[in-house]
């Protein structure tokens, strides 16, 4: 076991939660819960490892990706803002979508090679001791991205004026509306801006951080540990960020006590019988419940919560939030 | 634009048709396969040769119309199991999980085992029943007790707790119930199986072959044999629980409580209600029948704990609850729909296509949800600039 590598994967897997978590949380600041984020992933993670493949070029791979995952999210949108349906339902019900959508024409990509996205060293940066080799040697582009996305997003949410707008429009939207905010339209705006970073998300995996695509493995379920990051970090894209590397490190850590086999001075059960791997495989899912619990007596005690007008429609001209 | 014509939306003010849910319902289905065979042209399939396949290989003999029955069995109480807690508006999405810790508790009563394989018939089926529910309810009562003690998001614990049922299983089945390295039980004994239609075939072929007027009839209809028939006791436990929540739903004080709370919370806490142990309540009560579809599933097709006992049932329960509007009666229906879908979505290639199908066939049902709240009227554009 050894730390730096934990940290480093920790970063590097945590990205994908950090796209698909910010990307969460601008729609639901908007007011539209959006449960279909891992059907969004699986397509943004099937689409650009597809087109990487067969135009061998990467960059157009990951464009579409993104595109993927913004287009799918629209059903979603038209569904729940214009015909107000239920959120939930709608949204489980385009995970189905993206993931048969994803399993249709993802038939045949599994063990392929597609061009990645490079990975690289920074210069200079790379040579610090400790923090170099962790934060700035051997990443792909995409988490060097996500360092610079995290603080941005923040700071776009919350000290810009298109942010307040966004803020206005699920806290109050009929407030936003009188002061001539179209909320339709940025509702429509934002969760596609969702659907997108789902998309990067997807192809952070496929094409980046563990590339490949195995149908409905590829994500095994991060979509929703991203919504339940979303949670956890009460909206906040900083706090997502830092949840996200912080979940994928304790991903990786505990995964690498397979390893020894001694651990603590003592026999290590799980390097004698690897089936013990069962119970290590669930860290992840019990982690991200216990996590929502904290995060939610934390929001109880504190009286922060979901954006006032989440999962609620807005109707123009009735009464309402 | 310039259409000669404007969509107008109208808001309902009277109570809407009866016939008008079925038939929202039944609309966005068939506009579901249109959709679908659009798709599947645009990626060089043949949507009539694949229609066709698809009514012979689910309805186009007994047998194969035994085999839906028998793939909707688990559908009819994982869709019950959605729709208890979907009326209190709690979104159990781990029907899944619950049906997997469903099958393991049931299969303890054989694997310990708790009662002697050579118990009659009865006493097994009986407990592996209660041990199935249990199991279930349990998996039920976590997200429940988290909601409402610490108003944790259901729809993630729940979604969390499939994953680790799976994982849980498979530990089980990979390394200590393993049958010589396989990854899966010993075969039950047959006092753990659940009676299928092919068990009776020895006894009523031979009643059958002698002739008379019970056998005219059934060769009439086509039915001159059943060996083979996989149909299975599990449908009847389906079809009771179906009546058991329709009563609850309709007839009984509960069911009433469980829509006030589901309806309007706040009028409910005023009426006085628990909704706490109603939220721990209806989440153990779903759990339960996913756990009993689950305990139908091994002792009634499989006969073993193995990997892969469903094929994401729990996530078509959702699908079949919403599409039947939480009606029991009508989860049965809907129910041998989706039966249908995986029994032909086994052979149709490419394989996710039945996944596909069902997200639009969701998508088409909440969307035509519209309908219900507004009238939609085509306005000759004209008329709509006088009104306006």
């Amino acid at each position: 076991m050894n730390f730096e590598i934990i940290l480093h994967a920790g970063l590097a897997t945590g990205t994908i939660l950090l796209f698909a978590g910010i990307g969460e949380i601008f729609a639901e600041r908007a007011g539209i819960l959006n449960l279909g984020v891992e059907g969004m992933m699986l397509l943004g993670a099937m689409a650009g490892f597809s087109i990487s493949l067969t135009t061998q070029n990467v960059w157009l791979g990951l464009v579409v990706a993104i595109l993927a995952g913004g287009i799918l999210s629209l059903a979603h949108g038209l569904v729940t803002i214009h015909f107000q349906a239920d959120q939930v339902v709608s949204g489980l019900s385009l995970t189905f979508l993206g993931t048969g959508l994803a399993l249709v024409f993802g038939k045949g990509l599994t063990g392929q090679t597609p061009p990645l996205i490079p990975s690289f060293d920074i210069p200079g940066l790379a040579a610090i001791p400790f923090i170099g080799p962790v934060f700035f040697a051997n990443h792909s582009l995409l988490v060097y991205v996500g360092y610079f996305f995290a603080p941005l997003a923040w700071y776009y949410i919350n000290r810009t004026r298109p942010g307040m707008h966004l803020r206005a429009v699920g806290e109050k939207p009929s407030a936003a509306d009188t002061m001539g905010v179209n909320v339709y339209r940025l509702r429509y705006f934002y969760v596609f801006v969702g659907g997108c970073l789902a998309g990067l998300a997807g192809a952070t995996i496929s094409l980046a951080v563990s590339p490949g695509w195995y149908s409905d493995q590829t994500t095994s379920g991060q979509g929703w540990i991203a919504i339940g990051l979303v949670i956890f970090a009460q909206w906040n894209p900083l706090k997502a960020a830092l949840g996200g590397y912080l979940f994928g490190a304790l991903r990786r850590g505990i995964l690498d006590l397979q390893g020894p086999a001694l651990l603590f001075g003592l026999a290590n059960p799980l390097y004698i019988n690897s089936n013990f791997s069962f119970f290590l495989k669930m860290t992840p899912y019990i982690l991200t419940i216990l996590a929502l619990v904290l995060g939610s007596r934390a929001a109880i005690k504190k009286r922060l919560g979901a954006p006032a007008a989440l999962g609620v429609p807005y109707i123009r001209g009735e009464r309402g939030l | 634009m310039n259409l000669p014509f404007t969509i107008t939306f109208e808001k309902r003010v009277a109570d809407i048709p009866k016939w008008l849910p079925a038939a929202t319902s039944i609309g966005s289905v068939i506009v579901a396969f249109i959709v679908s065979g659009v798709i599947l042209k645009m990626i060089g399939g043949e949507p009539l040769r694949v229609a066709k396949f698809f009514y012979e290989a689910t309805f186009g003999s007994w047998a194969t119309f035994s085999d839906t029955i028998v793939k909707a069995t688990p559908l009819i109480m994982v869709g019950l199991a959605c729709a208890v807690a979907f009326k209190m508006k709690l979104w159990n999405i781990g029907a899944e999980g619950q049906f997997y810790i469903g099958a393991f508790a049931a299969s303890l009563v054989v694997l310990i085992p708790m009662v002697s394989p050579d118990s009659p018939k009865v006493v097994v089926i009986g407990l592996m029943i209660i041990m199935g529910m249990l199991g279930g309810a349990i998996w039920g009562f976590f997200p429940g007790y988290l909601k409402a003690r610490f108003q944790v998001n259901e729809i993630i614990t729940t979604l969390m707790l499939n994953y680790i049922a799976v994982l849980w299983n498979n530990f089980w089945i990979f390394d200590r119930w393993s049958d010589a390295g396989f990854q899966m039980t010993p075969a039950f004994e047959k006092s753990a199986w659940l009676p299928r239609v092919t068990d009776y075939a020895r006894e009523y072929g031979t009643f059958i072959d002698g002739g008379g007027g019970l056998a005219n009839f059934m060769t009439s209809i086509g039915l001159e044999r059943i060996s083979g028939m996989t149909l299975h006791l599990g449908v009847a436990f389906g079809l009771v629980a179906a009546v058991v929540m329709w009563w609850i739903f309709d007839r009984s004080r509960w069911g009433y409580e469980i829509k006030l709370i589901g309806d309007n919370p706040k009028a409910a806490r005023y009426a006085g209600l628990n909704i706490t142990r109603n939220i721990v309540l209806v989440m153990m009560v779903s759990g339960a029948l996913a756990g009993l579809a689950g305990m139908s599933e091994i002792t009634g097709v499989v006969h073993r704990l193995q990997e892969r006992i469903s094929p994401g049932y729990g996530f078509t329960g959702i699908i079949v609850a919403w599409l039947a509007k939480l009606n029991p009666f009508a989860v049965i229906i809907v129910a041998i729909l989706f039966g249908a879908l995986i029994v032909a979505g086994r052979e149709i290639q490419p394989s996710g296509l039945s996944q596909l199908l069902q997200g639009i066939i969701l998508f088409m049902v909440i969307s035509s949800d519209v309908l219900l709240r507004y009238k939609v009227r085509l306005v000759r554009a004209q008329a709509a600039v006088e009104a306006a």
